[in-house]
């Protein structure tokens, strides 16, 4: 790598990051990225081509530093075809542009990878475009309508401190004019969002908080360009503009997203891009959705299997922790089924591909219903629920005015009519929920609980049953009751075992290798082999260690004792070719989680999905007590039947879990919870994500979102006081501008306020509020360090 | 008096500046990413050799 950037001029690489030699990975042999250059990968997978230039978006997990930034930038040295590189740091990207007549997509995705940042190529890269964290549009509302609001307001202060009386009509009505002018793009452009979504619920005769403050808008609009107009007065318009520009605000706080988090993943986002197919003698990488039925792959250690399909030739050992929750691998000879989403973790291994991609076993779960549809449609927030009987009682006040004054004295009806709807323009009710929860999106956040959106707390708080996945999610496989059988080893004889599995990267390794961590000075490792899935062999020092199963100990000529095949995990230990003893791995549940389900399964209903054998049913038993399901053996199909069940008896599902088999019922469910040891990882679509350590505080979190729900009622109260003062104003048809520039500001901001402060103050009376580092945040380069 | 109709439209023309201004900055995708530039002004000292080039700078950096 060095080389190629001293070519390139790119000395300064070095110079700009101690820690910048990172580990390189083996680098990708030729013809890796040629399946790029196909025409219908190519043209699925680039942004925008016009012939001359074309734009591609690589995801590149690796990058995590200046340096990084620096040279991803400055690619056009290396390759001169290449025009701009682009990178947004905290989704971890980069935009290329380059001449496709003079270099090919394939050979930017293969210098990428020589650089060490290999493009991250999913299935799913194939879907199209990426959304815009805020969408620029509601940017340019906001400006428009920030513009119009600072304006007219400054035109309007004269009038309001009575310093136009010394300048005349005239001048009355080109502020008029004036402001009227610049209420045109708020009306149409700023507030088209509103338009549209009130025109849709007035489709489907539904009532959403949108109605009123459109009512309002054209009412307020109405009645100043008719007092401008006919020369009456100057109108309301800087009201109108403010009322829209805190709305606008209130979106765009609303809009928190976590950029390194994906909430909508599907199976695709787990495949890769392509596969190595075998035809006839030669093998060639093909994009996955070129696999036809019948096809040979070559799946090598560490690869995901893409689909559903019978083992060729070699043994497959493939680890269906991704798709069960059981992380015992699994070995399998020749014909017999694999299962695509399986993890090979042995040699290479030749597949036939028995069904497509997106018929197998654990992709046809995409195909069920509950993955057509978005929840957000059928989701009726508090708001929506509220404004309904407020836009009836607010209609009803408006005509029943109107109606009192076309009999006392009409020519105030009309006017009284307008200033109700004016005043009663539900603007601080609108900011209530996105402040509210938009804070309270932010506390969780801050505390590890990431959520997709900020109404995902209005269903939280409305969860009573909560449904647990066991491993991965309540169990964590390290620190458990492992234990050794056998004479006790002693310091040496420990070091020199614990040498030898760090060298592996299988779970069970790692796991034999946590358990002796207490030792001292590790031996020298001499001739370490791995025979993937089976187990490893090394000198250590002056011994001889083995550690793997008991088949493969018989194998290499070790007298295991017969019977102790036993189930689970087992890693058998030899020393100097004999039997020592056996590590027996369990796998623990995870801290705080007793008295979490204790005090959860008080306030709402608790149950117990595992893919695993019901080998711990006893001590899941005692924790979740006596009433609560526990289910053993479930299938992902099965997990999301059960909460439909569940869901169909009356309940609202909360469901907890990790792997892909949990991906139907976390789809199904009213929340979906994903539970990741590291958040920048892969997790299935879910509503929330939450980091493997914050599990314990769930109890804690639905609590928060109770408070927060009633927050969010409070509010509605407050604005609701103010929009009684000024509507006893309005119906008795005396509202002036003035005091309407004065109280909806005031009502707004109180409210704004109110929200976030009580927000907070609920955070840290449970205890969520403290500080912890945001792992979504950009890691200061200078305290990163990754291994050279 | 006349003095304001002359003030009200040259704030209506500065005021303009800036909403065009902040419209460039929106539409040239500067709202996208607030992160990466502040990291882009750190590392792009601007005295980049191109193969074959004489350096620029009399000294290697020290670093």
């Amino acid at each position: 790598m060095f080389e190629i950037l001293a070519e390139g001029g790119l000395g300064q690489f070095y110079e700009l990051s101690a820690d910048a030699g990172r580990r390189v990975g083996t680098a990708a042999p030729a013809g890796h990225y040629g399946f790029l250059d196909t025409p219908a990968v190519r043209e699925r997978l680039v942004d925008f081509s016009d012939g001359a230039t074309t734009r591609v978006t690589f995801a590149i997990p690796e990058i995590h530093c200046i340096a990084c930034v620096w040279l991803l930038e400055n690619l056009f040295r290396l390759n001169p075809a290449i025009g701009r590189s682009h990178v947004d740091f905290p989704r971890k990207q980069v935009a290329v542009t380059f001449d496709p007549a003079r270099v090919e997509l394939g050979a930017v995705a293969a210098l990428l990878d020589s650089l060490g940042y290999p493009p991250d190529l999913r299935l799913a890269d194939l879907g199209g475009r990426r959304a815009h964290r805020v969408p620029r549009r509601l940017w340019l509302q906001l400006g428009i309508a920030g513009f119009a609001f600072g304006n007219t307001m400054l035109f309007s202060l004269p009038a309001y401190f009575g310093l136009d009386a010394a300048s005349g009509p005239s001048f009355q009505r080109l502020v008029g004019w004036l402001s009227l002018l610049l209420a045109l793009p708020v009306v149409s452009f700023a507030a088209g969002d509103y338009w549209r979504s009130s025109w849709q619920a007035w489709k489907q005769r539904r009532m959403s908080i949108e109605v009123p403050i459109v009512l309002g808008l054209a009412a307020i609009f109405l009645q100043s360009a008719a007092e401008v107009v006919s020369g009456a007065g100057v109108g309301y318009f800087d009201s109108m503009a403010g009322l829209l520009f805190f709305l606008l605000l209130g979106r765009v706080f609303q809009q928190k997203t976590y950029d390194r988090l994906a909430f909508d993943r599907d199976y695709r986002s787990f495949f890769p891009l392509s596969v190595l197919r075998k035809s006839g003698g030669t093998e060639e990488r093909v994009a996955l959705d070129q696999l036809r039925v019948g096809d040979r792959v070559v799946v090598r250690h560490g690869e995901l299997v893409p689909a559903d399909a019978r083992v060729a030739s070699g043994t497959a050992v493939v680890d269906y922790s991704f798709v069960t929750g059981e992380s015992t691998p699994v070995e399998l000879g020749a014909g017999a089924w694999v299962y695509a989403g399986g993890r090979q973790v042995g040699g290479a291994v030749e597949l036939e591909t028995a069904k497509a991609v997106s018929q197998g076993y654990l992709t046809s779960l995409w195909n069920q219903d509950v993955f057509r549809k978005t929840k957000d449609d059928t989701f009726d927030s508090t708001t929506n629920r509220y404004s309904r009987r407020f836009t009836w009682i607010i209609l009803a006040i408006a005509v029943g005015a109107a109606a009192y004054w076309t009999w006392a004295r009409p020519a105030l009806a009309v006017k009284a009519f307008a200033s109700v709807l004016i005043v009663a323009c539900p603007c601080a009710l609108a900011l209530a929920a996105p402040f509210t929860l938009g804070t309270a999106q932010r506390v969780l956040g801050r505390r590890g609980i990431f959520l997709r959106n900020s109404s995902v707390i209005e269903s939280m708080a409305r969860v009573d049953a909560v449904v647990f996945d066991k491993t991965g999610t309540l169990t964590q496989p390290r620190r458990g009751d492992d234990a050794f059988s056998g004479p006790a080893l002693d310091p040496v004889e420990a070091a020199a075992v614990r040498a030898v599995a760090e060298q592996s990267m299988h779970p069970l390794s790692r796991q034999v290798a946590a358990l002796l961590a207490a030792g001292g000075e590790l031996p020298v490792i001499m001739g370490f082999e791995e025979s993937p899935g089976n187990g490893t062999r090394a000198r250590a020092g002056e011994r001889e260690v083995r550690l793997g199963s008991a088949r493969w100990l018989r194998a290499t000529g070790i007298g295991v004792p017969d019977g102790a095949e036993g189930a689970g995990n087992e890693v058998w230990l030899a020393l100097d070719g004999r039997v020592r003893g056996v590590f027996r791995l369990g796998s623990a549940v995870r801290p705080g989680i007793p008295g979490m389900l204790a005090g959860l399964g008080r306030r709402c209903r608790i149950a117990l999905l595992s893919g695993d054998q019901p080998r711990e049913r006893e001590s899941f038993r005692r924790l979740f007590g006596d009433g609560a399901p526990l289910q053993f053996g479930q299938g992902p199909a099965e997990k999301l039947r059960f909460v439909r069940e569940l869901q169909e008896s009356g309940a609202r599902v909360m469901m907890v879990g990790d792997g892909l088999n949990d991906a139907g019922a976390l789809r199904q469910g009213d929340v979906g919870m994903a539970v990741v040891e590291d958040v920048a990882a892969f997790s299935p679509a879910s509503d929330v994500i939450v980091e493997a350590s914050r599990v314990a505080c769930l109890a804690d979190v639905l609590e928060y979102s109770r408070r927060v729900v009633r927050v969010v009622r409070q509010g509605f109260l407050v604005s609701a006081l103010y929009n009684a003062a000024g509507l006893a104003i309005a119906a008795s048809g005396r509202l002036s501008p003035f005091v309407c520039a004065v109280l909806m500001p005031l009502s707004s901001a109180t409210v704004v306020v109110f929200a976030c402060a009580m927000a907070e103050w609920h955070a840290r009376r449970l205890g969520l509020g403290g500080e912890t580092p945001d792992p979504t945040a950009v890691e200061s380069p200078a305290t990163e360090a990754r291994p050279s | 008096m006349n003095v304001i109709l002359l003030l009200i439209p040259l704030s209506l023309l500065m005021a303009g500046g800036f909403l065009w201004a902040f419209v460039w900055a929106v539409r040239s995708g500067q709202y996208e990413d607030t992160c990466t530039p502040s990291m882009r002004v750190l590392a792009d000292d601007g005295t980049i050799r191109r193969p074959g080039e004489k350096s620029t700078e009399t000294e290697p950096r020290k670093s």
